[in-house]
């Protein structure tokens, strides 16, 4: 091949040398991984391009930025499109994250070579939900402004530290123009780059463990990728796309009246996947709720792969028939329990009044708290004495309770309060 | 053990200019953060009035200044801060039931800025005042926390 074809063709070779020749034909089945990786990272690219052409129209000051998205939506062509496109596609990032996150614990992909990437997985999720957030306060409307006031006060609740976070995340006591300023410049410039860099590393891990997991290992019937993986990818890619544009054709992305500092929305809440927090802080002491139970659920995750004695079925989703029947229980009592909880302490439980002496450190953070992991802990050792789960299956009821816990939360908080954030109101 | 005998005199000079470099950016970016904070202080004290402005027993709003000055029934002074303790939405007096009311998580206080209803723990924020010459000068770029309401935070002429 002369040089110049090597030129020519060199974006297209880099792009199938992303993957390999040859791949394992139960790899690229699509029930393996639901294509979920590749999506994240489409959406990734649109919205970076999106960004791009939205980083023209839009101006980062108190006076401009509001008026800059009214401009955009009226008077650009396609303003609005664009707009909107960006808005669904960084949910959407959000929610797809979230469920690859979900594929790779329960189908055993996070053990052995693939215990780093877990770890480079766990920092991209926290990156996508940072990039989502420094978003969220550019329009520069009600909503973003109340959403970030309330998520930045949350944060002063970290004891010692949160103060003096929550004054350097906002660069004051309230929100400003330096806030502004200083979420666009993590949002368009410092956090992509971080991404890129990351997601480059999360890519090369994968190829590096010799692709993503399958269930039966010893089965190595490979298929050529191109085109038998390239096509799939392109149908998916494809559906995606047009998905998003119709959706965003049709459904535009919320804008309220231009941000006011003197008059709160009422009920005001925080970001969507922000809600758990917030409904977790109406039930919980804000040590408990904002530091003590994030820390220790972020230290076990991280600690998952790295747990010694356990036994492991690579690839294999829900670790074995009997693992499945364990997820779909631990599904159902913590959705029930959860909700129960919530009911029940938002009408019932009023601890701190029954015992006024007590410190409100025991009686709004301590005893809810057993209240949730006691009859949690009963539900193990009945899920090891019923169902013979063993080690890895019991960590698997953990970590489900854990996100259906906080799915319930969020489904609670946004979804079913409303003004005075009254349940059911 | 395994760990300092990887360390040679090549990968610990290496190690030390990169972990210099990396705090002097750490540095260097944390005070950009801190920068535009002071730079948007004004440094002037707020004038309210002239004290025979205020009846007592009544709360009036400072709105744009973001405080309610309280002047309570013996003719003190309290300059309570709008920014609800709970989350930092922003409270509004309400005239008829005499309290002030956070439309956000429902959280209540009184015009000594105690709380009467939860989920907010702490008393409003008050701001520092001072009196010269008949005149009421309240300091709003220094809120000052406080877990509960003392007399001894009431100003008087």
């Amino acid at each position: 091949m002369s040089n110049s074809e090597i030129e020519k063709k060199a974006i297209t070779k880099f792009l199938i040398h992303l993957h390999p020749v040859n791949v394992n034909a139960q790899a690229i089945k699509y029930t393996r991984t639901f294509g979920l990786g590749g999506i994240a990272a489409l959406l990734f690219v649109i919205l970076f391009l999106t960004g791009i052409l939205l980083r023209f129209a839009y101006v980062p000051s108190e006076i401009g930025a509001y008026a800059s998205i009214t401009y955009l939506q009226q008077e650009v062509l396609f303003g609005q499109l664009l707009r909107n496109t960006h808005f669904w596609s960084g949910m959407l990032l959000v929610i797809v994250s979230f469920l690859h996150l979900i594929r790779v614990i329960y189908s055993q992909s996070i053990y052995y070579e693939r215990r780093k990437n877990w770890l480079y997985g766990l920092l991209l999720m926290f990156l996508v939900i940072l990039s989502n957030f420094t978003g969220y306060l550019l329009p520069w409307d009600q909503l973003a402004y109340w959403a970030v006031t309330i998520m930045t006060n949350m944060m002063s609740y970290v004891p010692l530290i949160g103060e003096k976070l929550a004054t350097i995340v906002r660069g004051g006591a309230e929100l400003n123009e330096g806030t502004l300023l200083r979420f666009y410049n993590l949002h368009t410039g410092l956090l992509p780059l971080i991404m890129v860099f990351v997601m480059s590393i999360h890519v090369w891990l994968v190829r590096k463990s010799k692709g993503v997991t399958v269930a039966d290992s010893s089965k190595k019937e490979m298929v050529p990728t191109n085109p038998q993986l390239v096509y799939k990818e392109i149908v998916v890619a494809l559906a995606l796309i047009l998905l998003l544009t119709f959706f965003s054709i049709f459904v535009d992305a919320p804008l309220q009246s231009q941000a006011n500092p003197l008059v709160s929305p009422n009920p005001s809440k925080s970001p969507w996947y922000f809600m758990g927090f917030q409904e977790l802080l109406l039930h919980l002491h804000p040590i408990f709720s904002i530091f003590i139970v994030p820390l220790l659920v972020t230290a076990f995750l991280i600690y998952i792969p790295y747990m010694k004695d356990v036994h492991v079925n690579v690839g294999v989703w829900f670790h074995s028939e009997n693992g499945k029947k364990i997820t779909i229980w631990s599904v159902v009592y913590a959705a029930v329990f959860t909700f129960l909880l919530i009911v029940a302490s938002e009408y019932l439980l009023k601890f701190q009044l029954w015992m006024p002496d007590l410190s409100l450190l025991i009686t709004t953070g301590l005893l809810p708290l057993v209240l949730y992991l006691v009859p949690s802990a009963l539900f193990l050792y009945v899920m090891k004495q019923k169902l013979n789960a063993d080690k890895t299956e019991l960590i698997m009821s953990i970590v489900t309770i854990l996100l259906t816990g906080y799915i319930v939360m969020t489904v609670v908080g946004s979804l079913m309060r409303g003004q005075n954030m009254n349940l059911f109101a | 053990m395994n760990l300092i005998k990887k360390i040679t005199r090549r990968s610990f000079i290496k190690r030390s200019i990169l972990t210099i470099l990396s705090l002097e950016l750490v540095y260097v970016f944390f005070n950009l953060l801190k920068k535009s904070n002071d730079r948007l202080k004004p440094d002037n004290l707020f004038e309210a009035g002239k004290l025979d402005l205020f009846e007592k027993n009544r709360v009036y709003p400072f709105s744009s200044r973001r405080f309610y000055l309280s002047r309570l029934e013996d003719g003190g002074f309290l300059a309570i801060s709008t920014k609800c303790t709970h989350l930092g939405c922003t409270v509004q007096f309400s005239n008829n039931e005499g309290k002030f009311k956070c439309p956000c998580h429902a959280s209540a206080f009184n015009k000594y800025g105690e709380v009467l209803a939860a989920p907010a723990t702490r008393a409003l924020d008050i701001y520092p005042i001072t009196i010269q010459n008949d005149t009421i000068l309240v300091d709003t770029e220094k809120p000052v926390k406080r877990t509960k309401y003392e007399s001894s935070q009431i100003t008087y002429a």
